[in-house]
């Protein structure tokens, strides 16, 4: 059958001489044939497998809109704040275009936390993935900046005060600490200086970075292969015409599902920039209608809910250089994952009842820690189960080359298998 | 030239050319790191300010602004002092031994004059502005509480003279900004030349 697609291919190609042509001096339909017509994912992908593409596609989403926003937005402490609300009040559909940009960013988040989650369910940063996982979590740890130094832009309270806590975080490091601050800053503060910065690594450096290590993480993927839920090498089980019995070309098949996916997320999406753009506090912050004031910090600081699970672990230590220190180590115990898990079998699907709790109990803290994160710092119920939780978040780690040796797993499939 | 094809020459050539050239790039990117320092302009305006206290109260505060930061200047009443040698809180450093304040601020009263506290109103937490909290056992901070500054963010607590109580995640005292009397009522902060060490 597909040899048949095949020559029905070369024979159209053989009456197109644009694409002769094209071909002769760019590798146009190599390139398609080899990440799109002839690329084989495994068969049984379920839902999980959406949000890979829904990640690229709010990827496009922001940069678009963001190209939009700053040929009317002014990135200095005396005009941001008013020219977000010019882009608010004044430019047509400006509302619109800022609303779907910062609708976006939580959509971001979303979209890639549950994607990071399927990796962590299947196995999908196991051998020989370390890579994939690894440039995966480099896109993470750029969102992330991206993230934070984009919320600086419209110099509301919240902006200011965010920035001014998390750049603090570097006087954490010994020795270099103050002057390191200083030196992030560019001034004896968070001013227009740092703003004028922050706008430039926000609208290029970072971006750039983020689009290239896109591509690497596509590439890294086309080269493994794509897992599938059942965590099995379809690679292993070719046909006698060398493709996998257990894939399906990405194009047409695996793109006509994403395009449903797509179209429910754009529903969703659209629902929430039209009817709860601001998501009651959550993604856009009501402290962050004030403009920024350097001298006087709002009531109770939290940032935006992508960040909060970070923010709890920061805030459950009492001392600011180990809450600064176990706060990374927090995201530097996700890029060890793959070395961590001494499993040999890759998907919770035949894996024992032990990761399964684990993974349960790991999800569970990570949610709780993102709730007590956004909570005030007074209460002392909170700090105490701010605690726990961390405590929780790293024994998942800590302990993990321990009970992933003992796990009692179930035997894996030679092929793929549907459920349900 | 023993090796036929010169390939130690050759590799001796790749390595030198990639020494200079790294050192070039290393040279290079001096420029860059550095535009990333406080300006001229910056430096500038960061220099010190003039305050006069002649109008400042008994028990008021005063907040004036020093690179971009609040500075707060208060005029301690008898009362608080007293307050804060009768029952002296759980202090993690009572003594401003790890804490940042120039050496003729290093006392019980971390000031020049007693009663007169001039201090960086910045938590050594994370940077945000604590909120002077002068009642006494208010509800929120418990029975124990003398009057101080406490910090909404992440919950640090300091007593009347900036110093950061134990247990909270402030590492140390409030800083205390340089600066001396031109006479009784005129302060300089930022500039403390002259001043007694």
């Amino acid at each position: 059958m597909s040899s048949a697609r095949s020559e029905a291919a070369s024979g159209a190609s053989r009456s197109s001489g644009l694409l002769d042509w094209i071909d002769a001096r760019f590798p146009l339909s190599k390139m398609l044939k080899e990440h799109a017509t002839e690329y084989y994912a495994a068969k049984n992908f379920n839902v999980w497998y959406v949000f890979g593409v829904l990640a690229m596609v709010v990827l496009i989403i922001q940069l678009l809109t963001g190209i939009f926003l700053t040929m009317s937005y002014k990135p200095s402490a005396e005009d941001a704040f008013a020219s977000v609300e010019y882009i608010m009040r004044d430019v047509e559909w400006g509302w619109l275009i800022r609303y779907i940009h910062s609708t976006g960013a939580s959509a971001f988040f979303i979209v890639v936390y549950l994607h990071m989650f399927r990796g962590m369910m299947y196995g999908s940063y196991k051998a020989p993935r370390e890579l994939l996982w690894i440039i995966g979590m480099l896109i993470y740890l750029a969102l992330m900046a991206e993230a934070f130094m984009g919320y600086l832009l419209p110099w509301g309270q919240m902006s200011y005060w965010g920035a001014q806590v998390i750049v603090s975080l570097f006087g954490a490091v010994p020795a270099v600490g103050d002057a390191l601050v200083e030196w992030i800053r560019g001034d004896y503060f968070i001013s227009d200086i740092t703003l004028n910065r922050f706008f430039a690594l926000h609208v290029i450096a970072v971006p750039l970075a983020l689009v290239m290590l896109v591509v690497m993480h596509i590439l890294a993927l086309h080269e493994t292969g794509s897992l599938g839920p059942d965590g099995i090498e379809i690679k292993q089980n070719k046909g006698p015409d060398g493709i996998p019995l257990d894939g399906v070309a990405f194009h047409p098949y695996l793109t006509s599902k994403d395009l449903v996916a797509i179209v429910v997320f754009l529903i969703l999406f659209s629902a929430v920039v039209f009817f709860a753009p601001e998501m009651g506090g959550y993604f856009l912050e009501h402290a962050n209608f004030e403009p920024a004031n350097r001298l006087k910090t709002p009531e109770h600081i939290a940032p935006v809910w992508y960040f909060t699970p970070f923010y709890a672990i920061l805030r459950a230590v009492p001392s600011k250089g180990l809450g600064a220190l176990l706060m990374g180590l927090a995201i530097v115990a996700l890029f060890l994952l793959p070395w961590l898990d001494r499993c040999k079998v890759k998907s919770i699907r035949y894996r024992g009842w032990i990761f399964k709790v684990a993974l349960m109990l790991f999800a569970i803290s990570f949610l709780a820690l993102g709730y007590l994160g956004l909570q005030p710092a007074t209460e002392p119920v909170f700090v105490y189960a701010a605690r726990i939780f961390t405590a929780l978040y790293f024994a998942f780690f800590l302990f993990m080359p321990v009970y992933t040796r003992l796990e009692k797993t179930k035997p894996v499939p030679e092929r793929v298998v549907y459920h349900g | 030239m023993s090796d036929e094809s010169g390939l130690s020459r050759r590799r001796f050539l790749t390595a030198a050319t990639t020494v200079v050239g790294v050192t070039g790039a290393a040279f290079t990117a001096v420029p860059f790191v550095a535009s990333w320092k406080p300006s001229a302009r910056a430096k500038a305006l960061g220099a010190s300010i003039q305050v006069d206290i002649s109008k400042l109260e008994t028990g008021a505060m005063l907040r004036v602004e020093w690179r971009g930061r609040p500075v707060w200047v208060l005029r301690r009443s008898p009362e608080m002092l007293a307050r804060m040698e009768s029952s002296p809180a759980d202090l993690s450093d009572p003594d401003s031994v790890e804490s940042e304040q120039p050496s003729y601020a290093q006392n019980q009263t971390r000031s020049v004059q007693p009663e007169v506290l001039v201090v960086v109103g910045t938590c050594t937490h994370l940077g945000c502005a604590p909120i002077e909290r002068f009642d006494v056992a208010p509800e929120d901070l418990g029975p124990d509480w003398a009057g101080g500054f406490y910090c909404p963010c992440h919950g640090s607590k300091f007593d009347l003279a900036g110093r950061v109580y134990a247990g909270v995640p402030a590492p140390t005292n409030l800083p205390i900004p340089p600066y001396r009397y031109i006479d009784d009522n005129l302060l300089i902060i930022g500039d403390d030349t002259g001043a007694a060490a």
